[in-house]
């Protein structure tokens, strides 16, 4: 890519980005407008992938939500996400987890990351 | 006032807007042209401006068109366009023309020339539909019938072929401006622009649609 196009990019990249992997379990703080009022929307899930690519990286969220799965698409470095919370690490041998689609259940679970200190 | 600049794709990528939508743009930039030389009624018969983009070296430059920028006093340029004006009594020769007459918001013309797609049927060509793909149908992207048989015993003119696509001068109108950044001569706009990156394109004021 051209070195200015990069620049540009750079300048709508959010640089303070906490650090989360896929595996891990987050709490994505977006900012919803409905008609004039705007309020926050916590969505809390299994990070299963994560693109990497100057301001248009993104990472997708899935959770079990009554007994549905459900998977959330949100672009890293958009101004409609206020905070991202890493609730928890996972330890996965995989960058992109889409094997979790196919569980439910017990087997729909991921071991948590002990750290070594 | 002139509303045209020359200016070189280089690539595209996407921005976020103010209200969190994420904007699909083109990267370009976009002069600082010069007003190579100023054609006047009296004189050519039209009023223009003719505007030089990109420096070119002396010795690069063949008899004709070292003659031309001598004539002028003027620093050679890669690529010269000419651009109508309202009133060319404002312009000088030797005038910088930069970016920063385009506003976010604007809507502009974009001019370049297409990428090159070599010899294409009619279906890539002119969006025929084809036929079935498969269960034995054997008429997959051929033209069809190109006309009667004996009446009139000839192909009319202008019936639409496989040939040579792409590679030739498009216009996209409307396009709108996302931002412009004057000091690097940098000017984003929105969607796609025709031609290949690091291509030539002229960015000119909007025909149809008025900027305030």
């Amino acid at each position: 890519m051209n070195t200015i196009v990069d620049a540009i990019e750079k300048e709508h990249m959010k640089l303070d980005i906490s650090d989360f992997r896929p595996g891990d379990t987050v709490k994505v703080y977006s900012k919803i407008i409905e008609g004039d009022k705007e309020r926050i929307q916590v969505f809390e899930g299994i990070v299963i992938r994560k693109k990497e690519s100057g301001s248009r990286a993104s990472f997708t969220v899935r959770k079990i939500s009554y007994g549905v799965g459900v998977e959330k698409l949100f672009p890293l470095h958009s101004p409609g996400i206020v905070r991202i919370e890493t609730v928890r690490k996972g330890e996965v041998r995989r960058a992109k987890l889409y094997y979790l689609r196919q569980l439910r259940g017990k087997a729909f679970r991921i071991k948590e990351k002990k750290y070594s200190q | 006032m002139v509303k045209g600049i020359i200016g070189r794709k280089l690539g595209m990528t996407q921005v976020f807007s103010d209200d969190g939508n994420v904007l699909p743009v083109t990267v370009i930039e976009a002069g600082p042209c010069i007003v190579v030389q100023k054609k006047t009624l009296d004189n050519d018969g039209y009023n223009v401006l003719q505007l030089g983009y990109s420096e070119k070296k002396v010795k690069r430059l063949n008899k004709p068109l070292k003659g031309h920028f001598k004539k002028h006093n003027a620093t050679p340029c890669a690529y010269l366009k000419e651009f109508g004006v309202d009133n060319i009594e404002d312009y000088q020769e030797g005038d910088s023309i930069t970016i920063d007459m385009f506003n976010a918001g604007d809507f502009v013309d974009v001019t370049g020339v297409s990428k090159g797609k070599g010899f294409a049927g009619v279906v890539k060509r002119w969006g025929f539909r084809g036929g079935p793909g498969g269960h034995g149908s054997m008429f997959h992207k051929s033209p069809g019938s190109i006309g009667a048989s004996a009446t009139p015993s000839r192909v009319f003119k202008g019936r639409k072929m496989p040939g040579r696509l792409g590679g030739k001068r498009v216009t996209v109108q409307n396009i709108q401006v996302v931002e412009v950044k004057p000091d690097k001569n940098i000017i984003l706009l929105k969607g796609a622009v025709p031609g290949s990156q690091n291509g030539i394109i002229t960015i000119k004021s909007s025909v149809k649609k008025r900027n305030n």
